[in-house]
């Protein structure tokens, strides 16, 4: 039966990495909806600091903001150390940190490859590391990484974005297993084509051929991921761990 | 204070790695015993951080290969028993 408690994630602690646009935002707004005391993440202190002072406004839960790249691997451990330390505790992870760069096979450069790598990848496997040494001393805890349907099917112009992606999901898989004997579960939302600043440069006619692909005929809407991955956050998704869910309207690449 | 530290902390592997009582915890070593491997190796990082307030970094976290390499770490920051 579905937890209909007004606030089912009260006094639980949530880090939202690249929680200040698109689906971060989405899901750090409905976290704290759910009376999750949740911890944006991103480059941009100034406005790390201004998200979370709306989000906690809003929703009357503390939200608090932290400036820091995931692309600086060991920048990741003292972070989460410093949020352990001011919280007490970590539940729960949403390491949506990313970026995205196309690029057709002949025009990939290294330094292309290596940002997608250090941010995406690196970033990703840092956030689940730093998160999951704070959950283990708790007993457990609940992470979610962010993947792609690129990264499952693979597209044109985006060979290293969606290599990238796979490797995301993979991380989903693996550290499930190694993290499943110590109460962590970890998946993964596969997203379609969902209406964020990321799509924003896309050309009309890409996005009006990928809507009429998309069986359920629009764009996702940030919310429709955030409310995955609240679910998987949640105890409603406590026997659910190495999975890639995706959430992209039915769309075929 | 260093005998309590290193009670301590042999009562931590112990309790940790779920050791019989013939185990010889202070000349022990990473992967010496089943019970010791790397996902044992986890629960005893945390079951240290736990015991000594302490937030071990990556680098120290590799490194602890032994129960005398462990005290030595937990001396080096300065920890109580």
């Amino acid at each position: 039966m579905a937890d209909t408690t007004p606030a089912p994630l009260a006094g639980r602690v949530v880090v939202v990495t690249g929680g200040t646009r698109g689906i971060g935002r989405a899901t750090a707004g409905l976290l704290a909806q759910a009376g999750a005391s949740v911890v944006v993440t991103g480059r941009d202190d100034v406005r790390v600091k201004a998200v979370a002072a709306e989000l906690s406004e809003a929703n009357g839960v503390p939200v608090s903001g932290v400036a820091f790249d995931v692309a600086d691997f060991d920048a990741v451990g003292p972070a989460f150390k410093a949020i352990a330390a001011q919280h007490g505790r970590i539940d729960g992870l949403v390491a949506n940190a990313g970026i995205l760069e196309d690029a057709l096979i002949g025009m990939i450069k290294a330094d292309l490859v290596e940002r997608l790598l250090a941010t995406n990848v690196a970033g990703t496997i840092a956030t689940v590391q730093a998160a999951a040494r704070v959950m283990m001393r708790k007993g457990g805890g609940s992470i979610v990484v962010l993947a792609s349907i690129v990264g499952e099917h693979g597209n044109l112009g985006q060979t290293a974005y969606a290599a990238s992606k796979a490797a995301v999901a993979t991380v989903a898989r693996s550290a499930a297993k190694e993290l499943g004997p110590r109460g962590i579960r970890v998946n993964a939302v596969a997203p379609g084509m969902i209406d964020t600043d990321m799509i924003a440069h896309l050309p009309e006619k890409m996005i009006t051929d990928r809507v009429a692909n998309t069986a359920l005929r629009r764009l996702g809407d940030p919310l429709d991921v955030a409310r995955v991955i609240r679910f998987l956050i949640s105890d409603e998704a406590a026997f659910v761990t190495g999975q890639v869910l995706g959430v992209d309207g039915g769309l075929v690449l | 204070m260093t005998t309590e530290l290193t009670d301590k902390l042999r009562q931590v592997f112990v309790e940790a790695l779920e050791l019989p009582a013939d185990v010889d915890v202070d000349n022990l070593k990473y992967r010496d015993i089943e019970q010791w491997d790397s996902l044992g190796h986890m629960t005893l990082v945390a079951a240290i951080e736990d015991a000594f307030d302490v937030q071990l970094d990556t680098e120290q976290v590799i490194d602890m290969s032994s129960f005398k390499v462990a005290l030595d770490m937990l001396r080096g920051m300065n920890v109580d028993g």
